[in-house]
């Protein structure tokens, strides 16, 4: 479903390969993409994550929101295996796993961005979109050396493939410049292109507009969007901007204390009196 | 199975059948780890009040030492010497913050530390340079240290101390308790815990980083003086301590790099450990064990302890 | 004005990624292997040969490794002495065992070697970072020094406890030994560091240097995109260490002749990380830079009092060294962390928009 696009043959932008054929894009009758049951993360004796469940369908965008400390990135660093609960099960697409690497999560097809933006600050924008391709690239040492033949070859591949990304995001610009001197939302917008240059199944955002201005939040809203809608890439976003997730999230999970305190559309969640309570409080 | 006795078996045997030779290596490691524990007191109060791994704490104590010796050889008397000496730590630390530090802040740890390494080979150039490059023996007696020796008899055998190891034994508690005391009951104490634990909120409460910075590496200024005299009087003052000094760097794994106690432990650890694997267990490999078991003891130590004796354990956040 | 990049389109990705895309650099480059391979071999000294560019190249060589491990990979380490040294003892040995065999071969496997003692001791570094690392590096060190001396094997049982280098020819030509002129030693040393210094640039542009690097810049970040640390920072152990391993073994049979244990204590190790520090971090170029400086400067302050006449100690002009490389250091860290590399590339970077310096990006 997701951005799997054969590398050889994509010339243009990757629009088309990705929806063809595939008609359960809609949430709804969609299978599970990723279903957390009743997980649990503690640091010695500092409850995070309390006894946690949902799922993510594939093919929607799902946010997960509540106020500072609720546990929500906690939750993404244990479904990328940064984190290991001490109880629960995460099954991506049909598997559960208990305890997993990060290296492994990535190579199953999960991919995220991070609340304080982690580039790598001595390389230049393609370089970092490039290292989203590292679980993509095969030649060996032998070919590295000699930098000829398959691996050039495999090196140009690749390029192509992530000046695609770049034109999608619209930072051709900067392509050459070391990211570590780019502003800041600019900086944001690689971290996203170094996650789409994995071509995730799942595509993990940890406060994606976080100290953006207006301008920003909607350019990054209009790459989620057609993140989702063209590619198809199933989408978990951690936001504070309610604005953004009343109007991005097909369904919301609502976190307090380490607890789910509501699921549902973004409908279903606005009307919900816990999560009224939970962000404006309530007289004890 | 003769080497599996003579590791795990003979040297106990040696340590039960000659009880007051064990006790008197036990000493001198005890002394050395005194020593290890002092110069890794001067890394910790810098790492923990800048965040700087000072790589140049042992050349400070060689230059402590050597700006020392060399006043009191120029015919300034020996009290007026130590001040002098003192003098001399303050201008440098005051120095270091200005040229350095000041200019380092927020620069990532590698960087400092490289940047301390750079001061190491500044501080060694110009300690040749004006002091000379040769060994020199410390002012001991200037000084009004003990020079003898005590034998304690005991288990049929006896046990020499001297009394230049005792003194440093007892300097060593008491500057550590003068420690102590100024971080925990001073104002200036008080607002280096506060800089400690985290920088910008200490900014942000009207306390200048500048000033603390010159004050923790004043402190350590002497501390390294306090350890060159003492090293100094075992031994003598030369450059080769420098490479001995990096053993405290060992002593900080064991010990973690923000404690105090830490370090004493640590310092003692090893210390002891190596002379008793020296005396019992060098043999084995053909002497001269004392060279790395420090840094090895540290590596395995890291492998299940990463954190140190004292340390917290570590969570790591993304 | 002559370096300018104006009308040099690049039509492919090919052309754009490659080593160097601007014509003038294939120019300098070009100008650089004349001089080194043609020029000083039939132009310079025999002192300038022996004791300025041998030494300047062994070490370009063993910064190169290095700089592999800390400049990329981000893994301090002060141990680069120990490595150097693994490798000159495997050649010593390679050279007894096996004295048919080219002695050019034997310096190549020798690195290998070094390479599988620095994956040991690389092991460490999956669990510690950082400074951590840099005080399981110092133990490599003194380790490896201890077992340089206590292990008699390793050189043969000599009563000096040096290792000395037998004469080896190749087509007829004395390369190593007593006999072996400066300049056939330094052509051969040339080659090697030129080839060598390919291979690492054609590594570091790749998928392995590119992970390296995630490694180094934020090792959380590449873990969660599938790199694997085991394998990132242990292959760039091997790599560093083959480098310095072959760089001890040209140093013992290229340039010195013979070896104690000295020659591969911690100074030798610091020396070579003042060359990286001074040079560039993460820059290849600034391994030659940082070599020649660190090299040449003690050369220079010594020659400058001579030539105005001055009587002045050997041990003097040491010391005077010492202080204006740790200045130096201190310097390039405050001012520019990337060296004299980094210095070089804003020279370019000037040179490409003179003389219009707003027009820079």
């Amino acid at each position: 479903m997701a951005l799997q696009a054969d590398v050889a043959e994509s010339d243009g932008l990757p629009v088309a390969h990705a929806q063809t054929g595939q008609s359960s894009v809609q949430p709804g009758g969609a299978e599970q993409l990723l279903k957390v049951e009743h997980v649990s993360l503690s640091f010695g004796g500092v409850k995070a994550v309390t006894d946690i469940s949902f799922d993510i369908l594939k093919g929607e965008v799902r946010a997960i929101i509540g106020p500072n400390g609720a546990g929500k990135t906690s939750m993404l660093n244990v479904i990328n295996g940064f984190y290991h609960p001490q109880e629960g099960v995460i099954s991506f697409k049909g598997k559960p796993r208990r305890r997993m690497k990060p290296h492994q999560a990535a190579a199953s097809g999960i991919a995220r961005t991070f609340q304080n933006v982690a580039l790598f600050k001595g390389m230049s924008t393609l370089d970092n979109i490039m290292s989203g391709r590292s679980l993509k690239m095969h030649r060996g040492f032998f070919w590295q050396v000699l930098h000829v033949g398959p691996a050039r070859a495999e090196e140009i591949q690749h390029r192509r493939r992530v000046e695609e990304i770049i034109d999608f995001l619209e930072i051709a610009h900067i392509r050459k410049q070391p990211v570590g001197k780019l502003p800041y939302g600019l900086q944001k917008r690689v971290e996203l292109g170094r996650a789409m240059a994995m071509e995730p199944e799942l595509l993990l955002l940890d406060e994606p507009m976080a100290g953006m201005n207006l301008e920003e939040k909607e350019d990054m809203s209009r790459f989620i969007i057609d993140l989702n809608t063209e590619f198809g890439t199933t989408i978990a976003l951690i936001e504070h901007d309610m604005g953004v997730v009343m109007d991005l999230a097909d369904r919301v999970v609502v976190l307090d204390y380490g607890k789910k305190i509501a699921d549902g559309t973004p409908g279903e969640v606005q009307a919900s009196q816990a999560v009224i309570d939970a962000y404006l409080g309530v007289a004890h | 199975m003769e080497l599996i006795h003579s590791i795990l078996v003979a040297p106990f045997i040696e340590m039960v059948a000659y009880p007051d030779f064990f006790l008197q290596v036990v000493w001198e490691g005890f002394v050395a780890g005194v020593l290890y524990s002092l110069i890794a007191l001067g890394f910790v109060l810098i790492y923990k009040a800048s965040g700087v791994f000072n790589f140049a704490q042992g050349i400070m104590v060689v230059f402590a030492a050597l700006a020392l010796v060399s006043l009191h050889a120029m015919g300034v008397p020996a009290w007026l010497a130590v001040l002098l000496s003192l003098g001399i730590m303050g201008l440098l630390a005051v120095g270091i913050e200005r040229l350095v530090l000041r200019k380092l802040v927020n620069q990532h740890d590698a960087i400092l530390l490289m940047a301390t390494i750079g001061l190491t080979l500044v501080l060694k150039g110009v300690g040749q340079l004006v002091f000379g490059g040769e060994p020199k023996p410390m002012i001991t007696e200037q000084l009004g240290l003990p020079t003898g020796s005590t034998d304690w008899e005991v288990f049929d055998g006896i046990v020499i101390f001297q009394h230049i190891d005792i003194a440093a034994a007892v300097i060593a508690v008491l500057m550590v308790m003068a420690l102590g005391v100024f971080f925990s009951k001073t104002r200036i104490g008080r607002a280096l815990r506060a800089v400690a634990d985290d920088h910008q909120a200490a900014l942000s409460v009207g306390i200048s980083l500048h000033q603390i910075w010159a004050i923790v590496w004043f402190a350590s200024g002497i501390v390294a003086l306090v350890t060159g005299i003492m090293w100094g009087a075992r031994s003598e003052v030369s450059f080769a301590l420098e490479i001995i000094a990096l053993k405290a760097l060992a002593v900080l794994i064991l010990g973690g790099f923000t404690s105090i106690p830490g370090a004493i432990v640590g310092g003692l650890m090893i210390g002891v450990g190596e002379k008793l694997f020296e005396v019992y267990w060098g043999a084995l490999f053909g002497s001269g064990v004392e060279a790395w078991f420090a840094y090895v003891l540290a590596l395995i130590f890291l492998l299940f302890r990463p954190q140190g004796l004292f340390g917290e354990r570590i969570i790591e956040r993304v | 004005m002559l370096y300018r990049e104006a009308g040099q389109f690049k039509t492919s990705y090919a052309a754009d990624q490659a080593l160097m895309p601007i014509t003038q650099d294939r120019v300098g480059l070009l100008v650089i292997l004349v001089v080194t391979f043609v020029v000083i071999p039939v132009f310079a000294t025999d002192f300038f040969i022996g004791s300025i560019m041998i030494p300047f190249l062994v070490f370009a060589l063993a910064a190169i490794g290095l700089n592999i491990l800390t400049g990329y990979a981000g893994q301090l380490s002060l141990g680069t002495g120990a490595f150097m040294g693994v490798g000159a003892y495997s050649c010593y040995k390679l050279a007894t065992i096996f004295p048919d065999i080219n002695i050019i071969v034997l310096i190549l496997v020798s690195g290998v070697f070094s390479a599988l003692v620095g994956v040991l001791f690389g092991l460490p570094s999956l669990r510690i970072k950082g400074l951590y690392l840099a005080i399981t590096t110092l133990a490599a060190q003194f380790f490896l020094e201890w077992c340089f001396i206590r292990i008699a094997w390793l050189y043969n049982y000599n009563d000096s406890g040096a290792i000395e280098v037998p004469q080896r020819k190749l087509f007829d030509i004395a390369i190593t030994g007593a006999s072996a002129t400066p300049t056939v030693r330094y052509l051969i040393i040339a080659g090697l560091v030129a080839v060598l210094t390919l291979v690492a640039a054609n590594v570091l542009r790749g998928r392995i240097g590119r992970s390296w690097m995630m490694i180094r810049d934020m090792d959380i970040a590449a873990e969660l995109m599938g790199i694997r640390p085991l394998y990132a920072k242990l292959s760039a152990f091997a790599f560093s260490s083959y480098y310095c391993g072959v760089a001890g073994a040209l140093m013992v049979f290229m340039w010195l002749g013979s070896a104690e244990v000295e020659a591969f204590d911690i100074n030798h190790s610091f020396l070579v990380l003042f060359m990286v520090i001074i040079g560039g971090m993460g820059s290849l170029v600034g391994c030659f830079m940082g070599a020649a400086f660190i090299w040449v400067l003690p050369i220079i302050i010594r020659a400058v009092p001579q030539m105005l006449g001055l009587d002045i100690l050997a041990a003097t002009t040491e010391h005077i060294a010492n202080i204006i490389i740790g200045v130096l250091i201190i310097f390039f860290l405050i001012v520019e962390p990337h060296g004299l590399a980094r210095l070089w590339q804003i020279g370019k970077e000037k040179l490409r928009t003179w003389p219009f310096p707003y027009a820079s990006t």
